[in-house]
């Protein structure tokens, strides 16, 4: 820790927190509001069977969305994760599809069994959206979720879906709806940045695709991370790196065989997740990696197995080399 | 709104003296085979949840020979009373049920939790006709029941969703969770029953982490609540019926008060435990007893 200063004159202004409903989005980027309350309504219309829940947190998950259009077909549940996930059972028993919301923390860390016992083991079509996957809020360990997907990958019949950006979740609400299993995704809410349709690349539930090619580098990426990835490879350009990206939004099942095609080209290949290096992309990878008997040297990029600072999310990002300028030198140190 | 106040244990429900003698005599048939059923499965495997099985009998008897509208050629029949067992250890007691009311053939019984059978130790949704939801990790059941409640009204069914809790699942703070929701969505269409037998793993509920006075604390979740005698199957019917006939917007709560291996006098009688083992020499003595302590 620094020493206090009696004078305030020369030192840097310090970051704040933010509020809860902060946005991600950086200035002047293009984005999408509350892409998933406006997906759910969209494939509410359609689709009958869909009713979407939440544990006092629709405003907070954009399910306000889907509440304030379709108000008969909501439940608002009370802050009671776990009976959340009872209601939702119950109701995909008797054959409605729903869509229920809280924080990924209080969904994995607190209703686990429920998720589990009740849904997954069932194999009911239930799906959770969850806000706050990984670092993306200076909250402080209570509300950042850096081993959701840890906890989870263990769980039979439950699909993990970590989108990127506003297409990803458009594009994979109406498929989460369609998939007969229970699904559990990283929700990104608010004004969320719009970054792949840029690319030849559609969301599919499953699928890792290749957004760009690169001779030198691969950077295997999901969730937010393939946004910074793309970035980062921009920025290597420059330096005539040439870096390729894969992402892979769906973490389970996981597209084992979009990873080994890209694999065995002599490049440096790294990870990147907006979660902890433990039990996230990067296990899913070098699982992968060693059960094909490959030989290949993965590295990660990601969240440091320990219980995070509080804090402004650059500080945090930087603290933690999952910006995209500590990203960038990551990559240069390594080559 | 002004709500009357709910009987309390000592008041007979309002429709008891209505009861024909016949009916309730066929549901105490029904109750001592359900215990025989019990026993049957009971001896496969030498020990279990016997006490349990033994002390719900009269409260499955009024429900799956009177109460519930189910068809055993149908088990998924939209037009269906759901019963859901939240205590899975119970799951003998449900077979034995679920075979009185021709869901399963008797001789299956003989197969209770053993290898590939149908009727594993612990109830579970995807192994038995008849049995609506997995059991086993307690405080699940009132909280699933819930969104069956919230469904069933979605699509305008007029049925029940029944949901059987112990008195120690009372313990899990999910049951509360459960029990508010149902009070705040006014789910009128839910029927609880908990089966106060005083008995969890460790010892007395009421000396492990007491719920009492639990007719309160329904209440002041926004329930309407009866306890009675659950071996009086006049009375359990008799509130079963005001339960499901009751004009308020009230989830409902059967509190039954029960004995532990009710039916059979040595096991009424043993210390009490929360899984029992029966000896080899006794099981032919409990079907006796059994048959003498209901005047056959």
């Amino acid at each position: 820790m620094s020493t206090h200063s009696t004078s305030t004159t020369t030192a840097p202004k310090k970051l704040v927190s933010g509020a809860m409903s902060a946005d991600l989005a950086k200035e002047g980027q293009r984005t999408v509001a509350a892409p998933l309350g406006h997906a759910l309504v969209e494939a509410a219309r359609r689709d009958e069977r869909i009713v979407g829940l939440s544990a006092d947190l629709a405003k907070y998950t954009d399910v306000h969305i889907f509440r304030d259009a379709l108000p008969e077909r909501f439940y608002q549940i009370g802050m009671a994760e776990q009976a959340l996930l009872g209601a939702a059972t119950g109701l995909a028993m008797e054959g409605y599809v729903p869509f229920a919301s809280t924080y990924s923390v209080f969904a994995t860390r607190r209703a686990y069994d429920f998720l589990a016992l009740d849904i997954a083991e069932a194999g009911l079509n239930v799906n959770m959206v969850c806000a706050l996957p990984g670092l993306t809020t200076g909250y402080g360990p209570s509300h950042q979720a850096t081993e959701d997907v840890a906890i989870l990958r263990g769980m039979p019949n439950l699909t993990i879906v970590d989108p990127c950006d506003a297409l990803d979740i458009q594009q994979a609400v109406p498929q989460l709806a369609a998939s007969d299993g229970p699904t559990y995704t990283r929700l990104l809410r608010g004004k969320v940045p719009l970054v792949l349709d840029e690319y030849d690349y559609s969301f599919e539930l499953g699928r890792a695709k290749l957004l760009r090619d690169g001779a030198d580098v691969l950077l295997i990426s999901s969730g937010l991370m393939t946004e910074r990835a793309l970035e980062t490879a921009t920025a290597l350009e420059q330096d005539g790196i040439d870096v390729a990206v894969l992402h892979s939004p769906t973490l389970k099942p996981f597209d084992e065989e979009s990873v080994v095609s890209a694999l065995g080209k002599g490049r440096l290949v790294l990870t990147a997740e907006n979660h902890s290096v433990v039990g996230g992309l990067f296990d899913a990878v070098s699982r992968t990696v060693a059960g094909r008997g490959l030989g290949e040297r993965i590295t990660p990029i990601g969240l440091p197995d320990e219980f995070l600072d509080a804090g402004a999310l650059p500080t945090l990002e930087d603290r933690y080399g999952v910006s995209v300028a500590s990203m960038v030198a990551r990559i240069r140190s390594l080559l | 709104m002004t709500m009357p106040q709910p009987a309390r244990t000592t008041q007979p429900p309002a429709a008891t003296a209505a009861l024909d003698p016949e009916r309730i005599e066929r549901i105490r048939e029904a109750a001592h085979r359900i215990r025989q059923y019990a026993l049957i499965q009971a001896e496969v495997q030498g020990q279990g949840y016997i006490g349990q099985a033994l002390d719900i009998a009269d409260v499955l008897a009024v429900l799956y020979a009177d109460q519930l509208h189910l068809d055993p050629s149908d088990p998924t029949s939209e037009d269906r009373d759901r019963f859901q067992l939240s205590i899975g250890h119970y799951a003998l007691a449900l077979y034995a049920a679920l075979t009185e009311a021709k869901f399963l053939p008797q001789k299956e019984l003989q197969s209770y939790a053993s290898d590939d059978s149908r009727l594993p130790m612990s109830s579970m949704r995807n192994y038995t006709p008849g049995v609506e939801i997995s059991g086993g990790s307690l405080g699940h059941g009132l909280g699933i029941a819930n969104g069956v409640a919230l469904g069933m009204k979605r699509k305008g069914s007029d049925r029940f969703v029944y949901n059987l809790l112990s008195d120690g699942e009372l313990g899990e703070g999910s049951t509360w969770e459960a029990a508010a929701v149902a009070g705040h969505h006014e789910l009128d269409n839910l029927i609880a029953i908990v089966d106060f037998n005083d008995q969890q793993a460790d010892g007395r509920s009421t000396q492990m982490l007491s719920m009492e006075p639990v007719t309160d604390k329904f209440e002041a979740f926004g329930w309407i609540v009866r306890r009675c005698d659950g071996h009086d199957v006049p009375a359990v019917l008799g509130h079963l019926i005001e339960l499901r006939e009751i004009e308020d917007a009230r989830p409902r709560v059967l509190i039954v008060d029960t004995t532990l291996g009710k039916g059979v006098d040595f096991l009424e009688q043993r210390e009490k435990l929360h899984f029992m083992k029966v000896d080899d020499a006794e099981w032919a003595a409990a079907h006796q007893k059994l048959n003498e302590s209901a005047g056959r």
